[in-house]
């Protein structure tokens, strides 16, 4: 582990390299047996990277490094990290507007006596997902899953509607700054009476001349306490409950809005989860994103997105949770030798190791089709599914490994067992993806 | 003046990677190992990119002499922000052999060949902490050097350099065209952002043989062996600084 040292200039200035100084633990007898690795990263034989992706992942692979992992025991002890901080620094470094579009259509100002074309600039990149799951990846690498989720909900979840459906002022106005890491984004789907059914949703917006009058309540609302605004689903009319919901984008300041709590969880600390009340709230109609009654069917299209993008950050950490286990069981010692070296425990580790490189072609597979312009609902269902259930297995296994020390609070085994037993159930409940592969495979019985 | 820096960056063992010694003692473990930029080259390229933003230079052309993967640390400067690159290709026995002498003949042969007005380097680097290439490359042009620097400014015609020495600061000026390496205190180099990572894949690195720019690349080194650091030895507890003095003459230390 690199070592984090402060060094001191003539005593009085005080500066941090990197926040590690170059410091190498002392170097081990190599042995003539190939060293294990975790697989070929040459950027020629991978499926889905380019050189561009990697450099991306170097990048953001060092802003975690120096800006965010060195804080988390502090966030997750607190409950809360600083988002706008966090999110200004990714934003500047472009890693939160990655499939976000890159400018508008022109508009045309009138200048005194001569017409200027204007373009729009959202500040995206306009890359495709690959590039997302690129992001997602290596925001694994963040020692614990309560940030990389508040990152996600902010770039793959509270936006993409905005994105592809929102009206150019309404995007100067949110999408902006969301890329730019100037305003949090929160997304309010979830009630307390409606979670897996978000068609049973209560919160209304019913309309009252120009404005939107906002009554209800949203639960889960990662991000909650910090946000400037929530991409919030209500229902806008009296139509069939698919047909009858709008997006509206919430500034989070308006009188009406009550923070109730920020809510107590078993994992996930460091991200902040919100209950929220509405009471009569006013927001202006354009506020409206895209058509009304199209709500629910937008929010839908970026499931698969969303999914993906879970089981991407999941299997970094995975990777890690295998590594640090081997290395602990590697130095401590039972009866006279090393826990690893008792076969239950290799060959278990070797069993995880592969169900983690199956995860990962399935995601691979489904980004590679979903880049081409396919529809990898089924797939991503699956990948989620299996996401969640085998960091379940994964975290129990090695967290048993880990003895007495596994049950402590200093390690990541800990943390890991904790925060991903959130995967089997949001973004889209374990009982959802089987329900939705079933349809697929056309099981479901018929009504 | 052409108003163009070269900078000098090379691909070492990323610092946070656990150096093996290979079983037979001729050099250290490189394949499969975790390759970076040295982080004072990082320094260097993020000192000449502030240089353009100010205006007060035209272009910064990143440098590297090895083999193919060297151009992997040429685009990381290429998104960070550097104009264009020129890999120097120097494999097999040449590459092991490599060292401060043939490097700077090569900077030297292209600071004439592309005109330079600055060359800035790494102090040093982090694999074999030479801290030589900068002031080689210095003499064989006859151009002024700044080494150590910790502040970099234009004064005029001339270079205002900062140097971190052992009782403290020295401030010199020096005419261009001059060579600079960078120190720690510097600057902090800039995370490559993506627009910038995206942007480089445009840029264009020439490809350059030593033979075409007239160097010769025989070391008059030859490495015999290679070892780890002793492993530490525990201390030893004595009662009485009489016994303390006893045992550092018994060492012969004393």
């Amino acid at each position: 582990m690199a070592l984090r040292v402060n060094l001191l200039v003539n005593s009085s200035s005080f500066y941090k390299f990197t926040s590690f100084v170059p410091i190498r633990s002392f170097s081990e007898r190599v042995s003539s047996k190939p060293e294990p690795s975790s697989g070929p990263e040459t950027t020629a034989d991978h499926l889905i990277y380019t050189r561009e992706h990697f450099a991306l992942k170097e990048s953001l692979r060092k802003i975690i490094d120096q800006e965010i992992n060195p804080h988390v025991d502090q966030w997750e002890a607190e409950g809360t990290f600083p988002a706008h901080k966090i999110f200004k620094i990714l934003g500047s470094a472009g890693f939160l507007g990655v499939n976000k579009p890159v400018d508008s259509h022109t508009l045309q100002l009138v200048c005194f006596r001569s017409v200027s074309t204007v373009l729009m600039e959202y500040g995206g990149l306009g890359l495709d997902f690959s590039y997302n799951v690129a992001v997602s990846e290596e925001l694994g690498n963040i020692r614990c899953g309560g940030v990389p989720m508040a990152i996600g909900v902010q770039t793959d979840m509270a936006t993409p509607a905005l994105a592809r459906f929102g009206s150019a002022e309404l995007k100067k106005e949110f999408l902006v700054p969301s890329i730019m890491g100037d305003k949090v984004a929160c997304l309010g789907v979830s009630e307390v009476g409606a979670g897996s059914d978000v068609s049973s949703i209560i919160t209304k917006a019913v309309q009252k001349g120009d404005e939107f009058v906002i009554n209800g309540g949203k639960m889960w609302t990662t991000n909650g306490t910090q946000a400037d605004w929530m991409c919030l689903l209500a229902n806008t009319s009296d139509g069939p409950p698919h047909r009858n919901k709008s997006l509206i984008c919430l500034p989070m300041n308006l009188p009406g809005v009550h923070i109730a709590r920020k809510i107590d969880k078993i994992g996930m600390k460091s991200s902040d989860t919100a209950e929220v009340f509405f009471d009569d709230v006013r927001v202006p109609c354009k506020n409206l994103i895209g058509q009304e009654g199209m709500g629910f069917t937008y929010q839908m299209l970026q499931f698969q997105e969303e999914r993906l993008w879970a089981v991407a950050n999941i299997l970094t950490t995975m990777d890690t949770v295998i590594q640090e286990t081997i290395q602990y069981t590697r130095q401590r010692k039972i009866f006279k030798q090393p826990v690893l070296y008792h076969q239950a425990v290799y060959f278990r580790l070797a069993e995880l190791q592969t169900e983690v490189e199956l995860l990962r072609s399935l995601l691979y597979r489904a980004t590679a089709l979903y880049i081409k312009g396919n529809d990898v609902t089924k797939l991503a269902s699956m990948a989620k599914l299996k996401g969640g259930r085998l960091a379940r297995e994964l975290s129990d296994s090695c967290l048993q490994y880990w003895g007495g020390m596994g049950f402590t609070s200093d390690v990541l085994v800990s943390r890991f067992y904790r925060d991903s037993r959130l995967m089997s159930i949001g973004g889209g409940a374990d009982e959802v993806m089987l329900g939705i592969i079933a349809k697929y495979m056309d099981t479901v019985p018929r009504k | 003046m052409s108003g163009r820096v070269l900078v000098g960056v090379k691909r070492v063992i990323d610092y946070a990677v656990k150096i093996r010694v290979k079983p037979d003692n001729s050099s250290v473990v490189t394949d499969g190992v975790k390759h970076s930029m040295n982080p004072f080259c990082e320094i260097a390229v993020e000192e000449a990119v502030k240089l353009k933003e100010k205006k007060l230079i035209k272009e910064v052309v990143a440098v590297s002499c090895g083999p193919q993967q060297a151009q992997e640390t040429i685009r990381t400067a290429l998104a960070m922000g550097a104009d264009r690159g020129i890999h120097v290709e120097v494999t097999g026995k040449d590459y092991e052999t490599l060292g401060p002498l043939q490097v700077s003949k090569i900077m030297a042969a292209l600071a004439k060949k592309e005109d330079a007005q600055l060359v800035i380097l790494g102090k040093q680097a982090i694999d074999d902490d030479c801290n030589q290439t900068g002031q080689m490359t210095a003499a064989l042009l006859d151009w002024p050097q700044g080494t150590f620097a910790s502040e970099v400014s234009f004064d005029g015609d001339k270079i205002k350099v900062v140097r971190e020495i052992d009782g403290g600061l020295e401030t010199i000026k020096i005419k261009t065209p001059a060579v600079v390496t960078a120190d720690l205190r510097l600057n902090t180099p800039r995370y490559a952002t993506l627009p910038n990572i995206m942007k480089a894949k445009k840029k264009k690195i020439a490809n350059v043989k030593p033979a075409d720019l007239g160097v010769d690349l025989t070391s008059r080194l030859e490495v015999v062996r290679v070892d780890e650091p002793p492993q530490r030895q525990a201390g030893v507890k004595v009662e009485t600084v009489d016994d303390l003095v006893g045992k550092l003459k018994e060492a012969g230390t004393v």
